[in-house]
């Protein structure tokens, strides 16, 4: 998923450099501050991504949460934000989730509505859930396999209502296309593909075999949803919880206020722990505050996408700050795509040429540096299964190599080439990498002009629409990508996959339709070997490198701070390296 | 006098059309000419990879699949008397005046709006008794001793104030009032709720806004009372053996504070219209922030719900301002 | 002082020679110069004169001559307002008995407007635009006396009633821009006369109105003088009105006197020729335009810089009459004319009479 991607504003930009001096003006005094919080232990720096920090079972005290954005909804069906699918777990119980581990070994799938893991039939076409015995939401009614199914048709089949999940059971499920979703569709039977033979078995009929569905009902989508109390879009404002807070009160746009709720029974859940007496989900708080309320222990940044640009410096200045802090891979790569489409790269030579040229420390360093992003070699990030270390196109010192590429601009016929690079105007560090590309591309004579377009239309009006990167010769795509769910298939499957080419709103942006890639990728979906499928992946990165459309720049990563009070804090992989947010205390 | 308060509120209806058409035309107008199409509109409001049915769906649900003068209407309409939308299992009723839907949450916009402007209201009034205090104490006392110490040490400081921009004085506001001496809280209650708590967590955030407002009404009071003090009615008023603090309130103050009157009801009113900056830092959940969500998520009903409160209240600024004009200087007349 | 004055004046200035007895106004060696980054503006440079109680004294001369300053000096107005730190002022300013330039600022302040009040130019930039008419004088009443708002009220009707506004009582509600310019000037001097003062200084208050009104408020002046009793200082260009209403003159030229009399004597036997040229430049209706006389030629002189000598002296036609260089080296002093007349000027006695007689009065 594009996650929250950490957008900064340009005319934001002088002022976060005046803060920060601020701040470093103050920083001799604040330092005082912080050891007394201290309590002369810390964990050290990237502890939480080795281990859970401050592990406790201390139950008590109010934890905050503070995000500089607002989400997309609180609404378990009708959100895709990561640290939403994080987050939402406390209220909404999907069938399956993520085991709180530190780093890859969060990636763990474990059963949470459900009593085990999916049972596959029919090839990896049918799946089978039992759910646990005794649910019940937080009113004391008994949680049933139809208000899954139910929470299912309204977040996937009502897209005209709840549009902002993701509709993968739509794309997935066995004659998807044609049901009209449950507000319209009022028959009792709902979408037929799914069946409630009883209250607690749940069985998914797919149209193909798809071996990575436990991955696809750890969605907060098959949280269950009790028909009589959805109210559409208003459901938001009375969220019945399944899990072990519920909503004391919500303020749209404002803030949120989680307690206890006293009708989850911890025996019918081995992964939650309940400990904090209340919750408290602040929303649009100034960044610069929400980093300081977290170095301060005072709260966590829900967005989990780092701290901000003054704060990174006074950190790194700072050891003692940084033992609290963590760096950690995001789940994500920053690419640039080529436009196998437009000419003269549907050449592969002209394609290898740009792999050679780019200078990648020079957009590393446009990025914001090592903490920001490794450099990159291979489309799948190192905490994605199936991330095999490659370097099909290594240059000295990730320099780039103009006489390599002079040779592939030789072998495609040309001594120069002139294009356009798009990049989205609203992201400064995005920007500022497109420019070291272009002087990269400039000294093996690829003139490439950039062209800026809005973040929010840039999928939807330009550069993921084929029509017009073709019109606008656009043969150079800045792009980010971060997997749905942490697998090659939920990674690869819409950047690389011809046949998810659309005609708007594409994000295959090379618009790469080999047919190779799309049988390994169909092939690796039905393999029910985990440890095949992930060298299926491999595969597909590889063929995907040989032929050049996708240039790896960096491995996005993230400076997290580290609240002291918190207790149970641990970095995992499943939500772009956020901290798991299921079980986090106070110690305050 | 009635029919002048009639004509201007008619004259103020029509204008608020006109800016809801103008907002209407350029949100839809601009990326049409640009080569936008009412799908790719429609795509924006949905998550990743939607069907194409589920486009159509949503631009039928959003009435972008209607001619642009039938959405107007329609937003016109349910303004004036209400509308119903279809937005679960259930069809709601939007009361009148119903702003509409937000196009990417759903959620009415009226409502999130009448939540927010006690918010801002909030800081606003509450800055604006500060900088106008300040603003005119210090431009007093500046300009009854032209060019002294404190004259140019004020001036100076005002010259600061008006300079910095607020992403600096209210981060410094923050980091002394709550980090460095946590003394004023930090998050909003309403006045209702408790009025001491309301005006300690809103402290530094009127603070920082004054700051940038009373250097201006310092300066403006400055070159006000340095005319007026030289007005012939002033060495009339000494004449009469006036003693000089009279003459400076009661007659000096008066004169130059009129044509301040203009200024404030302008800045109040385009202040309630949202304080984006200040609302920014200070993480003040207020109409200028609702504005920001509305533009970065390319939201019409958000955009123009927002649009049109502050050009309602720039316009009951302008027609208060112009009444108590005419209350405060009798040889002005409403006509 | 020149050396001439020390040495051969037969007659000094008058002050020195009537010491002993206080005039109810009595002006002595009046400075009034304010330091600018060009230099000091000598406003007023040595000014002597006295007033009676029920006397009009009338001070002509051009803009820029001291006459306005003398008035704000009397009323110890310059000292007060941003600019009154740049004031340097000497000399003494005696009324009834109490000398004011010495005097502390409140001590002058509470004779302001009780003892002495004044009259202004144009009554419509001189009242606040904001406060109705008889809140203006209801102001001006209780400043000085202790009364309630109701009665300080009927005092004001009474005074507009007195100086002939009609409707006085509804008047009283009106501000000032609903009025006309003479009943403007009327409340002016309703306003100023609200506290019976003993000297009523005004300044130029005819020029901002028309002909027929002028008339009317100088026969109101004298009316009300007559009536009350007080001195007045009518400050003035117009050597009309001069002959209407003073009892006597005094010519002021770059900031000093060149001539006092007696209202007659001026006009009658004029000693100075800028004096003359005064006169000359009066329009008279009895005459037809071509044939009016002389105005003064050439500019007022700078109050930094004075011309050296007589300061008259660059625009005096008979600057060369005196012998040697005498008219650009000394400055003349006041010399006693005859009576209470005085003038200052270098040319002999006979040479003024021989000048007036033949040369300017048969023009007049």
């Amino acid at each position: 998923m594009e996650g929250n991607p950490p957008i900064m504003r340009r005319s934001a930009l002088a002022a976060v450099a005046a803060i920060g001096s601020v701040s470093l003006l103050l920083a001799g005094c604040s330092k005082a501050d912080d050891n007394k919080n201290d309590n002369g232990k810390s964990a050290g720096a990237n502890a939480a991504t080795k281990d859970v920090v401050n592990a406790s079972s201390k139950k008590g005290g109010t934890l905050t949460y503070e995000l500089s954005d607002v989400p997309d909804s609180f609404d378990p069906g009708n959100t895709y934000y990561a640290y939403m699918y994080n987050l939402s777990r406390l209220w909404a119980r999907p069938l399956m989730t993520f085991e709180p581990g530190p780093g890859e070994k969060g990636n763990t799938l474990v059963p949470d509505l459900a009593a085990s893991k999916g049972v596959p039939s029919d090839g990896g076409k049918t799946w089978t859930y039992k759910l646990r015995s005794g649910l019940k939401y937080q009113d004391g009614t008994a949680i049933t396999s139809k208000d899954v199914k139910y929470a299912v048709e309204r977040s996937n089949f009502a897209r005209d209502v709840l549009s902002l999940g993701p509709n993968y059971f739509q794309q997935f499920l066995a004659g998807g296309d044609k049901y009209k979703g449950p507000y319209k569709d009022k028959s009792a039977k709902g979408l037929s593909s799914i069946e409630t033979p009883d209250d607690t078995t749940i069985v998914f009929h797919l149209k193909q075999a798809f071996q990575e569905f436990d991955y696809l009902v750890a969605a907060p989508q098959t949280a269950p949803v009790p028909q009589a109390k959805d109210k559409g879009v208003d459901y938001v404002k009375s969220i019945v919880s399944s899990g072990s807070y519920k909503f004391q009160s919500y303020d749209e746009g404002k803030q949120a206020v989680l307690v206890r709720n006293e009708n989850w029974d911890p025996k019918t859940d081995p992964l939650r722990k309940q400990l904090p007496d209340k919750i408290v989900v602040k929303l649009k708080v100034n960044p610069e505050t929400v980093d300081q309320d977290v170095l301060a222990g005072n709260a966590i940044d829900l967005g989990g996408t780092g701290v901000q640009a003054a704060t990174q410096a006074k950190i790194l200045n700072d050891s003692s700050m940084k033992a609290n802090t963590d760096n950690t891979y995001g789940g994500r790569l920053v690419y640039l795509a080529i436009n196998t489409t437009v000419k003269p790269f549907d050449n592969v030579a002209c394609r290898k040429a740009v792999q050679y040229a780019i200078d990648k420390v020079s957009v590393q360093t446009a990025e914001g540096g090592p903490i920001r992003g490794e450099i990159a070699s291979t489309v799948l990030p190192p905490d994605i299964p199936g991330y095999a270390k490659a370097d099909a196109y290594a240059t000295a010192g990730n320099k780039g190599d103009a006489a390599k590429a002079k040779e592939q601009l030789k072998a495609c016929g040309k001594t120069a080439i002139t294009t356009n690079i798009s990049a989205r105007s609203d992201r400064p560090q995005e920007i500022d990498a497109a420019t070291a590309i272009i002087a990269s591309l400039k000294k093996v004579g690829i003139n490439a002009n950039l062209k800026q377009f809005p973040s929010g239309k840039y999928f939807t009006d330009y550069a993921g629409v084929p029509k017009f990167t073709q019109q606008q010769n656009i043969g150079l795509m800045m792009m980010q990508w971060g997997a749905d769910w942490p697998s090659g298939y939920g990674f690869l499957q819409q950047i690389l996959n011809g046949k998810a080419i659309s005609q708007s709103g594409n994000t295959n942006l090379s618009q790469y339709n080999d047919k190779d890639v799309n049988a390994l990728l169909e092939k690796a979906i039905a393999t029910q070997d985990t440890t095949e499928r992930n060298s299926l992946y491999t595969q597909i990165d590889k063929k995907t490198m040989d032929d050049a459309v996708i240039v790896p720049l960096a491995y996005f990563k993230v400076l997290l701070a580290r609240p002291q009070n918190a207790t149970n804090v641990v970095s995992t992989a499943a939500f772009s390296g956020q901290y798991d947010y299921l079980n986090i205390g106070t110690t305050k | 006098m009635i029919s002048y308060i009639l004509r201007r509120t008619f004259a103020a209806v029509i204008l608020l059309l006109v800016v809801s058409a103008v907002t209407f035309a350029i949100f839809f107008l601009l990326p049409r000419l640009a080569g936008q199409t009412a799908d790719q509109l429609a795509t924006q409001y949905l998550g990743k990879s939607p069907s194409k049915a589920d486009i159509l769906a949503v631009k039928h649900n959003l009435g972008l699949d209607q001619p642009l003068y039938v959405q107007y209407w329609h937003f016109i309409k349910g303004i004036v008397a209400g509308a119903t939308y279809d937005l679960g299992p259930t069809t709601v009723h939007c009361n009148a005046p119903c702003f509409g839907y937000s196009f990417k949450t759903h959620q009415a916009v009226w409502p999130e709006l009448t939540s927010r402007i006690p918010i801002t209201g909030s800081l606003a009034a509450g800055a604006a008794v500060l900088w106008l205090l300040s603003g005119v104490a210090v431009g007093v006392v500046s300009a009854l001793k032209p060019r002294s110490f404190f004259d140019r040490a004020f001036m100076g400081v005002a010259l600061a104030g008006v300079s910095l921009p607020m992403f600096f004085t209210g981060q410094l506001a923050i980091l002394l009032f709550r980090v460095q001496w946590p003394i004023f809280g930090r998050d909003y209650v309403p006045f209702t709720e408790n009025p001491s708590q309301w005006a300690n967590t809103l402290f530094p955030a009127w603070c920082s806004l004054a700051l940038l407002y009373s250097a201006i009404y310092a300066r403006l009071t400055r070159s006000g009372m340095l005319e007026t003090m030289n007005e012939d009615f002033i060495r009339t008023a000494r004449a009469k053996g006036l003693r000089e603090r009279k003459v400076v309130v009661r007659h000096g103050l008066r004169a130059a504070l009129t044509p301040i009157i203009t200024v404030f009801g302008m800045d109040l009113g385009l202040l309630l219209g949202g304080a984006v900056i200040t609302e920014y830092v200070f993480s003040l959940h207020g109409v200028g922030e609702y504005a920001v969500q509305g533009i970065t998520d390319n939201d019409l009903p958000k955009i123009l719900g927002v649009t049109l409160l502050a050009a309602f209240f720039v316009v009951i600024a302008n027609l208060l301002v112009d009444l108590l004009y005419a209350a405060a200087d009798p040889r002005v007349r409403l006509s | 002082m020149t050396e001439l004055s020390k040495t051969g004046a037969a007659v000094s200035e008058p002050a020195a020679t009537e010491k002993d007895s206080k005039a109810f106004l009595d002006v002595r060696d009046l400075k009034v110069h304010f330091p600018t980054d060009d230099g000091v503006v000598k406003s007023v440079d040595g000014l002597s004169f006295k007033l009676e109680k029920g006397k009009t004294l009338s001070v002509v001369g051009e803009s820029g001559s001291g006459k306005s300053v003398t008035s704000l000096a009397v009323m110890g107005l310059h000292r007060l307002g941003a600019r009154g730190k740049n004031v340097r002022m000497s000399g003494e300013i005696w009324l009834d008995g109490k000398e004011l330039v010495s005097a502390g600022p409140d001590e002058v302040r509470k004779l302001r407007g009780r003892e002495m009040a004044m009259i202004f130019q144009d009554p419509l930039s001189a009242m606040h635009p904001y406060y109705t008419v008889g809140n203006q004088i209801v102001e001006a009443y209780r400043t000085h006396h202790q009364v309630s708002r109701k009665a300080a009220r009927a005092r004001a009707i009474e005074m507009l009633d007195r100086v002939g506004i009609p409707e006085p009582a509804k008047r009283a509600d009106s501000y000032p821009h609903e009025f006309s310019g003479g009943m403007r000037q009327r409340a002016m001097i309703a306003m100023a006369l609200v506290n019976n003062p003993e000297l009523l200084i005004a300044d130029e208050p005819t020029t901002a109105l028309d002909v027929t009104v002028q008339a009317q408020i100088l026969d109101l002046i004298r009316d009300l003088q007559k009536e009350f009793g007080s001195a007045v200082i009518l400050i003035t260009h117009d050597l009309g009105v001069v002959a209407e209403i003073a009892d006597d003159v005094l010519v002021m030229y770059g900031g000093r006197c060149v001539e006092r009399g007696p209202v007659e004597e001026i006009f009658e036997r004029p000693q100075h020729p800028y004096t003359w040229g005064l006169l000359g430049s009066m329009p008279r209706i009895d005459r037809e335009t071509s044939e009016r006389l002389i105005p003064v030629k050439g500019q007022p002189p700078s109050l930094i810089n004075v011309p050296s000598g007589c300061a008259f002296h660059p625009r005096c036609p008979y600057a060369d009459l005196p012998k040697g260089n005498v008219t650009r080296t000394v400055r003349p002093e006041l010399q006693q004319v005859d009576g209470g007349h005085w003038s200052a000027c270098h040319l002999s006695p006979e040479d003024r009479t021989r000048i007036w007689t033949e040369e300017i009065a048969p023009k007049l």
